[in-house]
């Protein structure tokens, strides 16, 4: 399902004296299938963009296509239910949602409001759980005795048991342990991979987009300012500054690594693992001619 | 050199009439001095906030003692102790009181009787040291999260506490807040000789501590200076926990057949160790 962002303009309480201009002409492309992450600085409108990726909010200028729907600023939707099935959010702190008595019921609630049957929804619940990491038996558990770790999985579990096509991401991992985070990233990006979900990434953290990001949108003051593949936004360090990002931490260390040994290693690295081979490469071409 | 808190065998659990006791924190001793910056790690329900909460008083262990500047916490002088700790929580949400950032930030400065003049002062200069001052009259719960935990931190600021205490008070920061607020305790500790105790799982934070404790499933595992805790290696990941950047990278590159010494708790300590064992002729 791919969902195209045109010209998208949003202001929040419009046509009062408290309106607040949040979006100005944003055009981003979704395609099918693919990781996209949205980064931008604090208040650069990430966040409004994301409550329109499933119509909670509507635009109030340009239109948005979130695969076969449209949605148009200015004109009433009333079936919108496809669409927020299809495209699942996970907020940031999603656990802070959890209301239902039991693990069980709270996983069920999304599907089974969607018209799944209770046995269906169950089943998934059981699916799901798993897939997150945890254990079955947790099903019966209160969500509210749960650590701040399981519940955050539990409410993943609730959001993929919906079994949307797009997942979109809200900051997934703040707030969690080093590992906790891995772990939540990797199961994203797995999901991603295997089932072919097309996920989009919101996020502060430059090091996630560049290590898992097929492409990237960079927002800036209420704008949509660049779309690329992040080895390419990456590149350019002076242009991010003027949105008041950085490049991430790997790139930097790249760049006075190579400014101390006097000579590029050409090629871009996103992730450590991709630097740690490219340097070993350069290290044994140098000892194979010394 | 004063001891401004200590901790001795505290043991803290949250249900004490459950058959089966589980401990939130167990047996835990350790000391802050004047000056010092004490970093808390650990994973998520390690037992670290619920030390940060024994600390400020808002739970009481089961057993042990706990003295903060000399004198040991009971429900008499709680709230003289508490007057002289500034705590941050991570979620800014939870902590707002005022209609504006302003309000917000002389809340507690009214509590404890600062005369009004001194209070416009204190409130003023303690947003500018987080870069909160243009948002003076906005109303906090449009500000956005980042913004809504500096202008906790300035909260805690403005009372001129001696020991201030950072609940993972950064976690929801962005990468510029972050280093902003790192820069601030850091500023704030060389100016004022302000004492810091920050529960974190930023490693890159931690690093700048003077001394860190690495709490697992509520037991102190280990405490010492940040290359003693980060020397732990495989151990720290195997508890949840990471390496800093430089030290997770030297790895990586030795794996590759790199020549490297040393350790190496800064990227320039490794950008050079590369060069001189690898490229230097």
């Amino acid at each position: 399902m791919d969902i195209k962002l045109q010209e998208i303009g949003y202001s929040y309480a419009k046509d009062t004296p408290f309106e607040k201009r949040a979006l100005y002409e944003v055009n981003i492309d979704i395609e099918n299938g693919k990781y996209h992450a949205i980064i931008g600085h604090t208040g650069s409108g990430k966040s409004t963009v994301l409550q329109h990726l499933n119509a909670l909010l509507k635009p109030t200028e340009g239109q948005i296509q979130i695969g076969e729907k449209v949605i148009v600023a200015g004109k009433k939707e009333k079936d919108l239910r496809e669409v927020r099935q299809k495209v699942g959010i996970v907020f940031q702190f999603p656990e802070h949602q959890l209301f239902e008595e039991t693990v069980l019921k709270d996983i069920c609630f999304g599907p089974m409001n969607f018209g799944v049957s209770e046995e269906d929804a169950q089943k998934r619940a059981k699916h799901f759980i798993q897939m997150v990491g945890l254990d079955e038996a947790i099903l019966e558990k209160s969500p509210f005795d749960l650590s701040g770790g399981q519940m955050r999985r539990v409410a993943i579990a609730g959001v993929l048991a919906m079994e949307p096509e797009v997942v979109v991401l809200d900051e997934p991992t703040a707030g969690l342990d080093p590992r906790g985070r891995q772990e939540i990233m990797e199961l994203f990006y797995s999901l991603h991979k295997e089932r072919n979900l097309t996920m989009i990434l919101v996020t502060h953290s430059m090091e996630d987009a560049a290590r898992y990001a097929d492409e990237m949108t960079i927002m800036h003051e209420g704008r949509s300012v660049m779309q690329g593949e992040p080895r390419k936004l990456f590149s350019d360090a002076q242009k991010l500054a003027e949105y008041r990002l950085e490049v991430p931490h790997i790139i930097q260390f790249q760049k006075s690594l190579e400014a101390q040994i006097g000579h590029n290693l050409g090629k871009l690295c996103l992730t450590e693992e991709e630097l740690a081979e490219e340097v070993g490469k350069v290290v044994r071409r140098e000892r194979d001619q010394a | 050199m004063t001891e401004i808190l200590s901790l001795q065998n505290i043991t803290f659990t949250y249900d004490p009439d459950q058959p089966i006791i589980k401990n939130a924190v167990e047996d835990v001793t350790f000391s802050v001095n004047e000056g010092e910056w004490i970093a808390i790690v650990g994973h998520n329900g390690s037992g670290k906030s619920t030390l940060a909460r024994i600390i400020n008083g808002l739970l009481f262990p089961q057993s042990g003692e706990v003295k903060v500047f000399g004198e040991m916490m009971n429900e008499a002088n709680i709230w003289d102790i508490r007057s002289q700790l500034g705590m941050v929580f991570q979620n800014p949400d939870n902590q707002f009181v005022g209609a504006t950032v302003q309000d917000d930030v002389a809340f507690a400065l009214e509590n404890n009787g600062v005369p009004y003049e001194d209070m416009v002062i204190r409130v003023e200069n303690a947003l500018k040291q987080v870069q909160m001052d243009a948002f003076m009259d906005h109303e906090p719960q449009h500000l956005s999260g980042g913004q809504k935990q500096r202008v906790a931190i300035a909260g805690a600021l403005a009372l001129r506490p001696n020991l201030l205490i950072l609940d993972e008070a950064t976690s929801m920061l962005d990468p510029q807040g972050r280093k902003e607020v790192i820069e601030i305790v850091q500023q704030l500790r060389d100016e004022t000789g302000l004492t810091v105790l920050s529960i974190t799982h930023d490693l890159e934070e931690a690093i700048l501590a003077d001394r860190l404790l690495f709490m697992n499933n509520g037991k102190k595992f280990a405490e010492g200076n940040p290359s003693e805790i980060f020397g732990l290696g495989d151990q720290l990941i195997k508890l949840g926990l990471d390496l800093p950047f430089s030290m997770k990278m030297a790895r990586l590159l030795q794996k590759e057949g790199v020549h490297l010494q040393g350790a190496h708790m800064s990227e320039e300590e490794l950008v050079n160790d590369l060069w001189i064992s690898n490229f230097k002729k």
